[in-house]
């Protein structure tokens, strides 16, 4: 099963993985990360089709993607 | 399960320093897996250069010297000649490679320096709060120009790799853009294409990446690569602007 992996402490919550992705499924949440930026993740998995194009435009290398 | 994309061993461990959505963390992880893929984080010296890039040896696994404002290709200039075994890169925004830099960029290119530069050009000065470039669009809004880049008193953006491709001495000349995957892949390209040119000891090369500064220009991350894509592109012509055909037969 494809799925993108965020690591929290590179996250900046700087959205661009929001943007880019064509399933939808990523998402800022409430959770703050030690330098207290809302982290991004992906709220569902399973439709997750490891395209890497989150991680392409991350700006922070915070994602990894596994298929 | 098979990682398919995860942080390359060019990078360290450290989180970047600039702002949240800035592309000079796309650029740096381009440059870091070039040198991952032609092997050559052990055998490479980078520059770093004064502005939001110059703490860009914290986040590098190869070798750094910190060169003064404008003078990265004149540091790297000395490295790639007493160690010529080496891979020499220097890594400069628009207002250290364009401005106070000129000299230095266009005399490293003149005489055919067996270095790669990388210039990151965002139109305006980053660090020191966002003042007008000699990259700034006509009529973009920045501190030193409240009313918009006047051209009849402060002249027309400067295409600076264009100037640079006049130069005989330099080999390959590339814009590129990292405003989309499409163009991040293609700027990842033109990256390692300038690495193999040094390897391959042809000459100067210059790589000019069109990047975006969402704090100074006021804009959100994904607002700024619009703004890129609808403004800069138009200005800045994308693609090879200089290859020889030594460069087209690597």
């Amino acid at each position: 099963m494809p799925k993108a992996i965020v690591l929290e402490k590179y996250c900046k919550s700087c959205r661009l993985c929001v943007d880019i992705c064509p399933m939808k499924i990523m998402s800022i949440t409430e959770k703050t990360n030690e330098r207290g930026y809302f982290v991004a993740t992906c709220i569902d998995q399973d439709k997750c089709t490891g395209c890497t194009l989150c991680a392409t435009v991350c700006p922070d290398v915070a994602i990894e993607v596994y298929k | 399960m098979k990682k398919v994309f995860e942080r390359t061993k060019g990078l360290s461990d450290a989180h970047f320093t600039f702002c949240p959505g800035c592309t000079h963390g796309t650029i740096m992880r381009l440059i870091a897996e070039v040198m991952d893929e032609l092997n050559i984080i052990e055998d490479t010296i980078g520059v770093s250069p004064v502005g939001c890039a110059g703490f860009c040896q914290d986040f590098f696994t190869c070798d750094f010297v910190g060169a003064a404002h404008g003078r990265a290709q004149a540091v790297g200039t000395g490295i790639k000649r007493s160690l010529p075994d080496k891979m020499v890169f220097t890594y400069q925004g628009d207002g250290d490679i364009a401005a106070i830099g000129t000299q230095h960029a266009i005399h490293c290119a003149a005489r055919g320096e067996k270095i790669t530069s990388i210039m990151v050009n965002n139109a305006i000065y980053g660090m020191t709060g966002g003042q007008m470039a000699p990259t700034t669009l006509e009529g973009m809004k920045t501190t030193t120009s409240p009313y918009g880049r006047d051209p009849i008193s402060v002249g027309m953006p400067m295409d600076f790799p264009k100037i640079i491709a006049n130069i005989p001495g330099a080999v390959y000349v590339a814009s590129v853009s990292v405003d989309s995957p499409k163009n991040i892949n293609k700027a990842k390209k033109a990256i390692k294409k300038a690495f193999q040119v040094q390897q391959a000891g042809l000459g100067f090369a210059l790589v000019s990446v069109l990047s975006t500064c969402p704090t100074n220009w006021g804009l959100s991350p994904v607002d700024s690569l619009k703004w890129l894509r609808e403004n800069m592109l138009p200005i800045y012509e994308l693609g090879e602007l200089k290859e020889t055909e030594e460069v087209k037969s690597l």
